[in-house]
């Protein structure tokens, strides 16, 4: 199968990568291949010692800088590890959020001393963090944000609630974007906090999904506190504080997943000789059509990261990649529970979902988080196509 | 592998681009695939003289200029957003790349350098009535004489066989399929131009009564090489979709932006927003299919070249009919035409979309090669 060449510069990295993960992805871990994702909790204590063996190797925040106690590598360091990564089959890493989106957050917009008392903490697995972006009556309209935040002395006052959190049970800090400005509308008037949830103001209560698992929360703010020097970016500016982390995450998470959806479609491939289902033209033309949109996914991901190696900024794919991926993920779901057929049905004690039940369930998450297909499909209509935009806000 | 296109290879593509646009506008386009000729002569002996893009990708030994398929496949896709009505999928996709493959080295060296050059068009008969594009498909028969060969049988769906001097002809003898060349003006060939669908690029019926011909390679083993052969000109099919879709989807996406209905841009309304993001995000994919067969193609790995011609053949015909169509749809009563380009396209995809075997065919080739 064709592979990216990484040239001989970062061949010893490689070979480091993959030794260390040779010798400690063993035992528990070991038997916990492919498991989690990023709204999955499944085995959640084996995942979070996993990413403490992680931190304890030097793994985490390869490319943040030293003086954080990150590693200080380039992008093509990140990209081979997270390649090699994902080819062992780790786990899922339980603290996927405040790698891939708060910590380069904070790296690009906050301040110094928020640097320095947090990054630290990240990087060695001693605070969780969960995203309080989302509300009630703001989902996909982000900018309708209606928790607001009033300084009172040198603490902000926080009053509101928020929805989806992911982790939130196990979060130490919350970073929640709020009105800050209780006069402002939309973008306006927007500041990004980090509120400790250890405090008799913060409530935080989990959802469960429609999988049967409570990895969303929800968190309601009754004169939480925290302090005034605790925001991320400027006063007002919460908007682009958040925008700049919607970015990051669109661009990080593609690589491992389609790697664990190759891996899903090799064993729908054996589930499917297995039953017989080869020879049926339909089920056959279906999973052909499976197998090419998997390696579709590949290339597109190649395309991606090889521009991003040449400094350049990558093209539209990098822009549809999201929806084709969950589009085509969620159908191979469809797909695997017709082909299982009839045993599809029964669940084990206690809401026991099997591989591909699970699989189908979580993955009807993945057209909505991360940016809705609609709302992909408005972000390529404007911003790749130059389409106008849809009508204002009545 | 790097997934990427080099700065020269842009250079290539802004370099055929310009041309195209200088000679393949679309004013041009309705000019020859209307008219008689099928091509321009002159367009053609410059796109071989001036930038060598006939004998792009063959080696220099056989008066190429020895780039690889990454180029090529560049060229393509510039010649597909520009509809170029030229024989140029034929003479270098197919006949080229047969020839190459065939192994026969004499042959390769008399026939590729007029290629090349330009002076020879080319190209390969291989279906028959049953249009079938399999081994099993070839029923036109050889048969010796002398120390020569002669031809009989019919061969139909000939992409430029009525403006080819030279004929690569599969066919079939006591000892299973071979590979033949025909001179256009041998004895025996009656020639007919079949008027097709998509008028911009030309088919005929080529029928064979005693025609003498010259054996390529050794008897009764061509089929690998033909099948070979195909998997590249899949591939380059491929990416000449791409860019046919591509350029479909801009002119729709151009008219979303300047049409008023409602007081609004009709691209401003999310039914044609998000059906010109569904087509982008479908083209995209597309473009990674064919792009992963040239970087295949460009590797060497045989394995890799079956499933990535499959896929890109597939996955690339089946986009640019939907994008095609799509592009109609967006454009509304206007799209529906004569006048308005966009039938151009659709009908370019629709007869690439089954010119080398339907998506059906190159699924189950796909089946085949992940032994499934």
């Amino acid at each position: 199968m064709m592979e990216l060449q990484f040239g001989a510069e970062v061949e010893d990295f490689r070979d480091e990568v993959r030794t260390w993960l040779a010798e400690h992805l063993v035992g528990e871990f070991a038997e916990h291949r492919g498991v989690g994702g990023p709204t999955d909790g499944e085995a959640w204590e084996v995942r979070l010692a996993w990413d403490r063996e992680l931190s304890a190797g030097g793994w985490l925040g390869l490319g943040w800088p030293r003086e954080y106690g990150g590693r200080g590598l380039g992008l093509l360091e990140e990209i081979v590890f997270e390649y090699e990564y994902a080819r062992s089959g780790a786990p899922y890493r339980a603290t996927g959020n405040a790698l891939d989106l708060l910590g380069p957050m904070l790296i690009a917009m906050g301040s110094e001393e928020q640097k320095q008392r947090f990054i630290p903490r990240i990087l060695a697995v001693e605070e969780l963090w969960g995203q309080g972006f989302s509300e009630p009556g703001a989902g996909s309209d982000l900018a309708s944000v209606r928790t607001r935040a009033e300084l009172d002395g040198d603490e902000w006052v926080l009053n509101g609630q928020k929805v989806w959190t992911t982790f939130g049970m196990q979060a130490d800090w919350l970073y929640v974007l709020c009105r800050t400005d209780p006069d402002s509308t939309r973008h306006k008037g927007l500041s990004m906090l980090l509120v400790p949830t250890d405090q008799p103001g913060v409530e935080i209560r989990p959802i469960r999904s429609l999988a049967g698992q409570d990895e969303f929360t929800e968190v309601f703010f009754t004169d939480a506190r925290t302090r005034a020097d605790l925001v991320v970016g400027d006063v007002g500016q919460g908007w682009r504080t958040a925008m700049g982390t919607l970015g990051i995450e669109r661009g990080a998470t593609l690589l491992p997943a389609q790697l664990a959806y190759e891996r899903e479609m090799d064993a729908l491939l054996e589930l499917a000789r297995e039953r017989g289902a080869l020879t049926d033209p339909m089920h056959r033309r279906s999973l052909l059509d499976a197998w090419m949109s998997v390696r579709i996914m590949r290339t597109t991901n190649l395309r991606t990261v090889a521009e991003l190696l040449q400094g350049r900024t990558p093209g539209a794919q990098a822009t549809t990649a999201k929806l084709y991926a969950s589009t085509n993920h969620q159908r191979m779901g469809h797909l695997a529970m017709q082909i299982e057929g009839a045993a599809g049905q029964i669940v084990a004690d206690g809401y026991g979902l099997d591989v591909r039940q699970r699989s189908l369930l979580i993955s009807l998450a993945e057209t909505i988080y991360g940016g809705a297909s609609e709302v992909q499909r408005n972000i390529i209509g404007e911003k790749v196509l130059g389409l106008p935009r849809d009508p204002k806000p009545l | 592998m790097d997934f990427s296109f080099s700065e020269e290879q842009e250079e290539l593509r802004k370099v055929v681009r310009s041309f195209l646009a200088a000679h393949s506008a679309e004013t041009d386009v309705r000019r020859i695939s209307e008219g008689a000729e099928g091509y321009d002569r002159q367009v053609w002996r410059r796109m071989a003289g001036e930038l060598g893009l006939q004998g792009l990708a063959v080696p220099e030994e056989y008066g190429g200029a020895g780039f690889g398929y990454p180029e090529l496949g560049v060229v393509f896709e510039e010649m597909g957003r520009a509809l170029l009505c030229a024989p140029y999928f034929s003479s270098v996709a197919l006949a080229a790349e047969v020839l190459l493959r065939s192994g026969d080295e004499l042959a390769a060296k008399d026939l590729l350098p007029g290629i090349c050059a330009g002076t020879t068009v080319a190209t390969l008969a291989l279906t028959e009535e049953s249009g079938l594009w399999t081994e099993d498909g070839v029923s036109l028969s050889a048969a010796r004489t002398g120390d020569g060969w002669t031809l009989s049988g019919v061969k139909t769906y000939v992409p430029d066989g009525h403006l080819a001097d030279l004929l690569l002809v599969v066919a079939r003898g006591q000892n299973g399929v071979s590979l033949f060349a025909v001179d256009a003006t041998a004895p025996g060939l009656t020639r007919t131009r079949l008027p097709t669908l998509d008028q911009t690029r030309e088919q005929a019926r080529l029928e064979f009564e005693g025609t003498p011909a010259r054996l390529i390679g050794s008897s009764g083993t061509a089929w690998p090489v033909i099948e070979r052969a195909l998997a590249t000109a899949g591939i380059l099919l491929a990416a000449e979709q791409v860019g046919s879709a591509a350029s479909t989807l801009a002119t729709a996406v151009e008219y979303a932006k300047a049409r008023v209905q409602y007081g609004r841009p009709i691209g401003s309304f999310q039914g044609i927003k998000h059906l010109c993001a569904d087509l982008l995000t479908e083209l995209e994919s597309a473009r990674s299919a064919a792009y992963g067969g040239l970087w295949a193609l460009q590797s060497g790995d045989e394995q890799e070249i079956r499933v990535a011609a499959a896929l890109a053949q597939v996955y690339c015909s089946e986009t640019f009919t939907r994008v095609a169509a799509g592009s109609i749809q967006v454009h509304g009563a206007i799209g529906f035409t004569w006048e308005h380009p966009a039938h151009l396209y659709f009908k370019r995809a629709k007869s690439t979309e089954v010119l080398l075997g339907s998506p059906a065919h190159h699924r189950e080739l796909l089946a085949a090669a992940l032994g499934l």
